[in-house]
């Protein structure tokens, strides 16, 4: 289950090598805005080392490269996309054309190297006015897509408007992402809360878009990973009811009633919907019944 | 058989990191400043010498300074300087 995404610099050795260990389901090894132009050389092979060597296997690891607009995105690909990583961040992507452009790169290199199709998955970084409106397109424009992140900070100077911890900005745009990842079947991540002392407006922003039906989220500081691992986890309490949900369900379905109710209220096809995922999820972080952290 | 063809370096001096420049030389020579020396040198020098060889350089000269790097960030600073000391 991927509920956190830490951003880590691709060219910096002392946060790269300890990012397996900081929590995080995801780190995202970042070859773009962390990397100035006439660094991209080394950050990519520093990070190419490290996925080869390091150990990983606490987290998947994503690799933000740079966008189709530069000349790195190709060297990127090209020296990363043989360590196998889970994912390959797209940032900028505005069309359907821009993911069928890296994917169609991608589907070349991993026939070229042997691996199996759709390898190396892609997630698609929203951060301009025009991705926001094209998220669908984007989400479904090809199969090797799993998940939209959207980008605030990008994104809000495309809008014109200031970056607020209040978030009222993005609003529109976190609604819309989260409705085309969900139509088009994907997951979908949350940008990042920039304020790295900030531990109470960080779960606030986190329980905002867990409401809104956000996967996970990204985060730029180690300090922010407990916070949104636990926002975005099931609590004990949801994943009891939605056993006693399961439950009576079986129970009515055994007995012949066409509706059950429990705790005074009908249980409709939603909230079983809803149940089914809380255990998926439960199950997924190795929690059963009861056992909750 | 490929050779340095101008001075470059890369690489930091920041702790676990290293700080690799290259320069035109006669022979293949590398020279190493490590604070793990004593324990790693012998190691480090073979794991220079390697990526060296994996590049393809038969003539230049490495000089290391680690700061505790782990291997495979000193062979990403030495292959990084390499590509741009071989660069044109």
């Amino acid at each position: 289950m991927r509920r956190s995404m830490l951003f880590l610099p691709g060219n910096t050795p002392n946060i790269l090598i300890n990012g397996a260990y900081l929590g995080a389901d995801a780190v995202i090894l970042d070859l773009e805005d962390a990397v100035s132009p006439d660094e991209k050389d080394a950050a990519r092979i520093l990070v190419r080392n490290a996925i080869r060597t390091l150990d990983f296997s606490r987290c998947e690891v994503i690799v933000r490269i740079n966008s189709l607009d530069t000349d790195f995105w190709q060297a990127d690909l090209d020296t990363i996309v043989p360590c196998r990583p889970h994912w390959i961040m797209l940032p900028k992507t505005a069309r359907s054309e821009d993911v069928q452009r890296c994917d169609e790169y991608l589907t070349a290199l991993e026939a070229k190297l042997g691996f199996a199709p759709l390898t190396v998955r892609l997630m698609p970084l929203i951060e301009t006015a025009l991705g926001v409106e094209n998220a669908f397109a984007i989400a479904t424009a090809a199969k090797r897509v799993g998940a939209l992140f959207l980008g605030a900070e990008d994104l809000t100077a495309d809008l014109q408007c200031k970056r607020t911890k209040a978030s009222r900005e993005i609003e529109y745009a976190r609604g819309r992402m989260v409705v085309a990842a969900r139509a088009a079947g994907v997951d979908v991540y949350d940008t990042p809360f920039t304020d790295v002392n900030d531990a109470e407006g960080m779960e606030a922003d986190a329980r905002c878009a867990k409401a809104l039906g956000f996967t996970g989220k990204a985060s730029i500081s180690p300090r922010h990973v407990e916070i949104i691992n636990r926002v975005f986890s099931p609590t004990l309490a949801e994943i009891d009811y939605a056993y006693e949900v399961l439950e009576a369900i079986a129970q009515g379905k055994a007995q012949g009633k066409g509706a059950v109710s429990l705790r005074g209220k009908m249980i409709d096809a939603p909230i079983v919907a809803r149940a089914r995922q809380t255990i998926a999820a439960a199950e997924a972080l190795g929690l059963g019944k009861g056992e909750a952290k | 058989m490929k050779e340095i063809r101008k001075k470059a370096w890369a690489g930091t001096m920041e702790s676990s990191d290293a700080y690799v420049e290259v320069e035109p030389a006669q022979t293949l020579a590398v020279e190493l400043q490590s604070v793990v020396q004593a324990q790693f040198g012998p190691a480090i020098e073979a794991a220079v010498a390697d990526v060296a060889a994996q590049c393809g350089v038969t003539k230049g000269r490495v000089k290391v300074m680690d700061r505790g790097a782990l291997e495979c960030v000193i062979r990403a600073r030495v292959e990084t300087a390499l590509l741009r000391g071989m660069e044109e």
